[in-house]
């Protein structure tokens, strides 16, 4: 191989051995357009060459599971005839490059996900990480990010109900964006994406086909060094009107018998939607590429096939009923142009006017990739990490001051200067407003509701992987818990540094048993996600960090749970136990300055406990509030639920017996446990319940008065003012985000 | 009975929210209008919904006061039948002329969706009638342009007028730059022309029509609509 043809493989990503793998498949050289065509589908975005090993331990199966991993996204049968269909997807890599893009699209892509399947959109969420807000470019990022989430989601109506936002240095350069969203379908009209039926038009619908994002996935798919901003070029502009039109007239369509399937393009555009398209119909394609409407003259087949322009779906129709697809698409200014047909020959032939100018196998793209079982190798820094000596950690002396600058950092601060930018009630079926534990949206026409909830864990995956990955799981799930809600189904991004670093495969495959012990013990079925590797800059890997959305199902909306305290003269309760693990945890990090220890272990027996315990409490309708305990622990989930959604703000008395150190003991953030409260006439009821669930509880407290007062062994330890604790809390990120 | 229509532009977003509030909630006879339509002959009322019509390319209502069916909306209006615009909808309302002033950008810069307290001006609206002046309701925002400015000669004929129909204000229903979303002039967050009969308002009575969605105060505004062409 000479110089200039091994550079023409380093610019498409490419290696030599996977060059002689292409070169096998067609029986000969591959001609550029061709070589473009593998370099996307076999880019690690696209192809999960790295994680596919791996992803196959995760459980994908449970009795309401429609359509698991494989699709465009996940499907549960959630009874009354509808079926939830959901999925997330990160967009790190153009975030950083196009903060406000990168996002917007984003969110772009993750619907057109979701309503290729035939279902309407009905629910947003993101999970979002940053480096410190201190540092003036990570305050750009997430105003940029955010406005672009914003500017998305709002547009197309449809209401961003939860997420997650963390900071931490190792994102300094390389943020996390992930976004997620749920459609509802009739459960007898799920659209696959399976091209079937010689002879039926494939037809293009959206926007005009141009010159931007040509080879994002594979931008996607190395690391970033100091030339990422020359990359821009790659970040494709969000059209959100242009998407609101096209799901709109794509659902009507998916209403007559005139579809035969429908494929979104996404990352690798036209080239990935026609060979999926194909492969999984077992059929082949024919296109003519000269019938692509494109936004600028002199495009080549290269760059039509690979361009990433937004806002577009690919469509089979049934023969002869062309002018009905038009009519519909019409009717929204939009034009459904046919470019060209399935076949039976298995091949997807690309014809420029009368010349072929790509012919390959569309199992070759799609289904026949390169596989990798990459080397991997236990992290040395764990010798470092995983001992924690509780006697270097100085106790400190005031822990109202402590309790106070935890609810002020920016990790454990209110999100209200975020979410307040989303339109998170469009659709009018939010029922729990954004702040609780989980968004939960009803479904009008019947008694159900939704719960939804995103749950990443950077710090404890990086401290322990498998533990990192199981309590991203566990705390998801409690969170659905914490409203009542039981889960059925959860989709995963995992978000990690470069796959050909053995240090980071091993992460991979350590988290993804954790999820997977997790999921199984939870009866958590996964049904679909994304991978997301060479989150590295500049050689420096993120904290591996697996990001988890669960769905949950309340079979009777009344039964829904907020975080936060209704009134004065309820009962406080714990359910679960407290231990001395602050290994991991905000409070090492944000007063000590440490990221050491062990995250705290998990008893996914004990966790599945206090989880039904909280629903059947919910289900009785005996919970004033319930609240997952968290990053912070035990004192900061008590300051959360002191504050409700609408300005409500309601006292709290805790006493608690105190046999060891205060900090561990108010900071620790030990799972499976829940915070409670409930009136007094209940608190025999909860009790005997708790017992019959093996589940330990103890009475905190009481709610009311004008303070936070927190008695330890009978002696005042915090005493805080409504007014003051919520203002620090509240405030924190708006301050800090000031010009 | 009276029928309602609803006009629905590409990209409006909040006709689904309008429609089941009148009908599932209320009962009424409700219709979705597609804007290339030029008739509104046989309703009584016309709804203009929230959203981004036209992608609010522009400037939010630039285009959609374009769409065919405006014209008939113009002439609801001149008949002295109810003409409501939410949201989006008063934006499109402004640009068509039905009402004065002009939206700007919040003085935050950004979109914001919040519940925020309302204060009634007045109960001749058909959106208030069944309400009492100084009333308190709790009604939800989404938008990102809902800063209303008019100039000194409009707003002093709006104030004098008694067009001014909700101010935003604290939930005591003092009037306080704290609690203005947006930075309206003199609080405003809804206004009627001056027969009274075309009503804009950025609050969002389709998002809190009953308690599950946090407040039913929505309901009050509905209900005082129905009641007007009953």
């Amino acid at each position: 191989m000479n110089g200039s043809q091994k550079a023409l493989l380093e610019t498409h990503h490419l290696t030599e051995d996977e060059y002689q793998q292409i070169v096998r498949k067609l029986g000969r050289q591959p001609n550029l357009t061709e070589l473009g065509l593998f370099s996307v589908m076999w880019s690690e975005h696209c192809s999960y060459k790295s994680s596919r090993m791996h992803l196959k331990r995760l459980p994908t199966k449970g009795k309401r599971v429609l359509q698991g991993p494989g699709e465009n996204a996940g499907v549960v049968d959630l009874g009354y005839g509808l079926a939830a269909v959901f999925k997330i997807e990160s967009h790190n890599h153009p975030s950083f490059i196009e903060p406000f893009q990168g996002a917007a699209t984003g969110v772009g892509g993750i619907i057109r996900d979701i309503f290729t399947m035939g279902a309407r959109p009905v629910a947003l969420m993101n999970s979002l990480r940053f480096g410190p807000l201190s540092v003036p470019k990570n305050r750009s990022l997430l105003e940029g990010v955010v406005a672009g989430i914003a500017s998305y989601g709002n547009s197309t109506g449809i209401p961003t109900v939860g997420g997650e936002v963390a900071f931490e240095e190792c994102y300094n350069l390389n943020p996390l964006v992930n976004a997620f969203c749920l459609g509802i379908a009739p459960k007898e009209r799920i659209f696959l994406a399976r091209a079937r039926g010689e002879g039926n038009p494939v037809i293009y619908v959206g926007a005009r086909t141009g010159k931007d994002g040509i080879h994002g996935a594979t931008m996607a798919s190395t690391e970033f060094d100091e030339a990422a901003e020359e990359k821009r070029p790659t970040v494709q502009v969000g059209d959100p009107f242009m998407e609101k039109l096209l799901f709109e007239a794509c659902l009507e369509l998916m209403a007559t018998d005139a579809l035969v399937a429908i494929q979104d393009m996404g990352a690798a555009g036209l080239t990935c939607s026609t060979s999926e398209l194909a492969a999984r119909g077992g059929t082949g394609i024919a296109i003519d590429i000269a019938k692509v409407p494109q936004r600028e003259k002199g495009m080549t087949p290269y760059e039509i096939m690979l361009s990433e322009s937004q806002e577009r779906m690919l469509l089979v129709a049934k023969a002869g009923r062309e002018s009905e697809v038009e009519a519909i698409f019409d009717k929204w200014d939009l034009h459904a142009v046919t470019i060209g047909t399935v076949t039976g020959d298995g091949m997807l032939r690309v014809r420029d006017r009368g010349t072929e100018v790509a012919t390959v196998p569309c199992r070759a793209l799609v289904e026949d990739g390169p596989l990798y079982e990459r080397p991997l190798a236990r992290p040395s820094y764990l010798e470092k990490t995983a001992t924690l000596d509780l006697g270097s950690v100085t106790e400190p002396r005031d822990l109202g001051d402590v309790l106070v600058r935890l609810m002020s950092s920016h990790g454990l601060a209110s999100k209200h200067w975020i979410f307040e930018q989303y339109d998170h009630m469009v659709q009018s079926n939010t029922i729990v407003l954004p702040g609780s534990d989980a968004g939960v949206i009803r479904l009008k026409g019947t008694p159900l509701a939704l719960a939804m909830s995103l749950d990443g864990s950077g710090r404890y995956s990086y401290l322990d992987p498998y533990l990192g990955g199981a309590l991203a799981v566990a705390e998801s799930c409690r969170n659905l818990a914490a409203v009542g809600a039981t889960p059925i189904g959860a989709t995963n991004c995992l978000n990690f540094g470069s796959p050909e670093k053995p240090e980071v495969m091993w992460q991979f495959a350590r988290v993804i048993d954790g999820m997977a012990d997790a999921c199984r013990a939870l009866e958590l079925p996964i049904t679909g996600g994304n991978v997301s590797f060479y989150n590295d800059t500049e050689g420096e890997s993120i904290f591996p960090t697996p990001v988890v959305g669960t769905v949950g199902i309340l079979e009777d909306k009344t039964q829904r749970v907020s975080h936060h305290f209704k009134g004065a003269g309820d009962w406080i309760y714990l359910a679960g136990e407290t231990t001395d693990e602050i290994g991991g945890s905000e409070y090492l990090k944000t007063i000590h300055g440490m990221i050491q220890g062990l995250p705290p272990r998990l008893d996914l027996e004990r966790e599945k406990a206090v989880q039904a315990f909280t629903r059947e409490a919910a289900a009785r309708k005996w919970l004033r509030s319930a609240h997952d305990l968290s990053e912070g622990g035990l004192a900061v989930a008590i300051t959360e639920s002191l504050f409700g959604p609408l300005g409500e703000m309601v006292g709290a008395t805790i006493s608690l017996e105190c046999p060891g150190r205060a900090d561990t003991l108010l900071f620790s953030e030990a799972p499976s446990r829940m915070l409670m409260s409930v009136p007094p006439g209940q608190a025999e009821g909860l009790v005997s319940l708790a017992e019959s669930f093996g589940v330990p509880l103890s009475r905190l407290g009481v709610t009311g008065g004008e303070r936070l007062r927190v008695q330890l062994n009978g002696v005042e330890a915090i005493a805080i003012g409504l007014a003051a604790l919520r203002d620090a809390w509240w405030s924190a990120i708006e301050k800090d985000m000031q010009p | 009975m009276p029928r309602f229509a609803i006009v629905v532009f590409p990209g409006s977003n909040c006709e689904g929210d309008v429609l089941y509030a009148l009908r599932e909630v209320l009962g009424q006879e409700a219709v979705l209008v597609w804007h290339k339509e030029t008739s509104l002959a046989g309703y009584d009322a016309a709804l203009l919904p929230g959203g981004f019509a036209h992608g609010d390319y522009l400037r939010p209502g630039a285009i959609a006061r374009f769409s065919p069916i405006m014209g008939s909306v113009i002439s609801m209006a001149e008949e002295g039948k109810p003409v409501i615009g939410i949201c989006n909808g008063f934006q499109v309302l402004m640009e068509a002329g039905l009402l004065p002033g002009a939206m700007l950008r919040n003085k935050t810069l950004r979109y914001v969706c919040r519940y925020v307290n309302l204060r009634v001006e007045t109960t001749t609206s058909p959106l208030t009638r069944e309400c009492r002046k100084g009333d308190v309701l709790r009604i939800p925002i989404g938008h990102a342009d809902g800063n209303f400015y008019a100039d000194p000669a409009d707003l002093e004929e709006l104030e004098r007028g008694g067009q001014v129909m909700l101010r935003y204000s604290t939930p005591a229903g003092e009037l306080a730059d704290e609690a203005n979303p947006n930075g309206s002039l003199n609080h405003i967050a809804g206004i009627t022309n001056k027969e009274g009969n075309v009503v804009g308002l950025m609050p969002h009575l389709d998002r809190s029509y009953q308690p599950e969605l946090g407040s039913d105060h929505g309901l009050r505004l509905f209900g005082s609509l129905v009641a007007s062409v009953s």
